[in-house]
């Protein structure tokens, strides 16, 4: 957090049908309405989180996602942060607060990647969903489906990886937890984090910018997971793979597709980091293993299957 | 609800589609892969074919693998492919034209050629 980002806000995915979305990432992921807006766009948030929303749906031709944001401590923070990313090179873009509903002004920027971010200061705090801030219970009843916990990151397909290392480092604050290097030491897989989780955002090399592969939500434990594969048959939702564990970061997770064939991932536990660590290395060599950590194998999918 | 028989052209592979379910799900069932399995969501354009001869339905499509004209023309994802009749396919891979996240673009539709 050294350069005043305090952790991921919220995701805009398209979908192509939103009611359709709204089965998977309501009665199955578990998150919770919180508003509409006159765009047709609908925000989401997992019980946990204390702000009002960390999912925007919108409807669209085509899935994917429209941008990610990152949450930053104050305004004087966006203001230098805006100056910081127009000094490095990226154009930057001013939305007025209101333009999502209850949330302040954003910065909006493309990452070398192709990917759309935004730092904002902002957004009205409605609290942990079900549960008082004074003597709260262990958990609010009335959950549905995975009962998502929070938003936790998203892992990215796209090109000039240095470079975008070189913003969200060195612009951004973000340190490398861990890493995947070619023989030729190059970067092909880059995690990085502004805080002790494994990973708040990943970037894979991939020859096409502005890809994404998933947004992931956390879970408590393993147990969760299993869970998660069994709604995941009771619903007949289409399975990518899992339940398994990654090396990368050593979480226990399963993905699965929602209706418009973006990747959902929900996992357990995993590693944490401290900003002293050195980062953890995979050789590209043994992908297989970083990714897939049983199976120690590659599926195809995984790699190429993207919205 | 009738069955109907989907051809692969190029392998020559053959399996049986109900009138209610898609292409892809059916072949998966099936234990055949002469179509890749992708998102199954009509997304990812991995399962992208060109339906040869006979009638089906589409469900909703990403455009950045089928755009209305390719529709016209019988290409369809084959996740969302909903047979009304035997089919003859084949697969023909695409790929997007990189480069197009804007900021600021919401739902950018995609003037991208297919190619
Ligand atoms: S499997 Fe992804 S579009 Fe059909
Ligand atoms: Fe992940």
């Amino acid at each position: 957090m050294k350069k005043g980002i305090i952790r991921p806000g919220h995701v805009q995915l398209r979908v192509l049908d939103i009611e359709a979305a709204l089965k998977h990432y309501v009665d199955l992921l578990g998150l919770i309405e919180t508003d509409r807006d006159e765009q047709g766009r609908v925000y989401l948030k997992a019980w946990s989180e204390v702000d009002k929303f960390s999912v925007v749906l919108c409807e669209a031709d085509e899935p994917g996602m429209d941008f990610m944001a990152f949450k930053v401590v104050d305004e004087a923070t966006l203001i230098q942060l805006e100056k910081d990313l127009i000094e490095f090179g990226v154009e930057v873009k001013n939305l007025p607060a209101g333009d999502l509903k209850d949330c302040g002004r954003r910065v909006q920027f493309v990452s070398p990647s192709g990917h759309c971010f935004e730092l904002y200061a902002d957004k009205k705090y409605t609290g942990k969903w079900g549960i008082h801030e004074t003597n709260p219970e262990a958990w609010p009843r009335g959950l549905r489906g995975m009962k998502a916990v929070r938003f936790d990151h998203c892992l990215f397909y796209g090109d000039e990886l240095a470079a975008t290392y070189d913003l969200f480092v060195n612009v951004l604050g973000f340190f490398l937890t861990e890493q995947v290097l070619d023989p030729e030491g190059n970067r092909i897989a880059q995690f990085l984090s502004l805080s002790m989780k494994a990973h708040d955002i990943a970037f894979i090399q991939h020859e096409e910018k502005g890809k994404f592969h998933h947004a992931s939500f956390y879970l408590e434990t393993w147990e969760d997971i299993l869970r998660a594969a069994d709604l995941i048959s009771m619903t007949d939702t289409p399975l990518d793979i899992g339940p398994t564990r990654h090396g990368l970061t050593h979480g226990k997770t399963i993905y699965f597709f929602d209706p418009s064939g973006n990747r959902t991932e929900v996992f357990a536990d995993g590693d944490y980091v401290y900003p002293d660590h050195n980062p953890i290395t995979w050789k590209a060599e043994d992908l297989g293993k970083a990714i897939f950590y049983h199976d120690r194998e590659l599926n195809e999918r995984f790699l190429t299957v993207l919205t | 609800m009738s069955i109907y028989v989907i051809t692969e052209a190029s392998s020559g592979t053959q399996f049986n589609c109900r009138s209610d379910q898609y292409v892809l799900s059916a072949l998966q069932q099936q234990g055949q892969a002469c179509v890749p399995i992708g998102c199954r969501g009509g997304g990812c354009g991995v399962c992208r074919v060109q339906v040869i001869s006979g009638d089906y339905e589409c469900g909703r499509m990403s455009k950045a693998f089928v755009t209305p004209e390719q529709q016209k023309q019988g290409i369809a994802l084959a996740c969302r492919l909903a047979p009304k009749s035997d089919l003859v396919i084949e697969c023909v891979p695409s790929q997007l034209v990189p480069g197009r996240c804007k900021p600021g673009s919401k739902s950018n539709p995609i003037p991208n050629e297919v190619i």
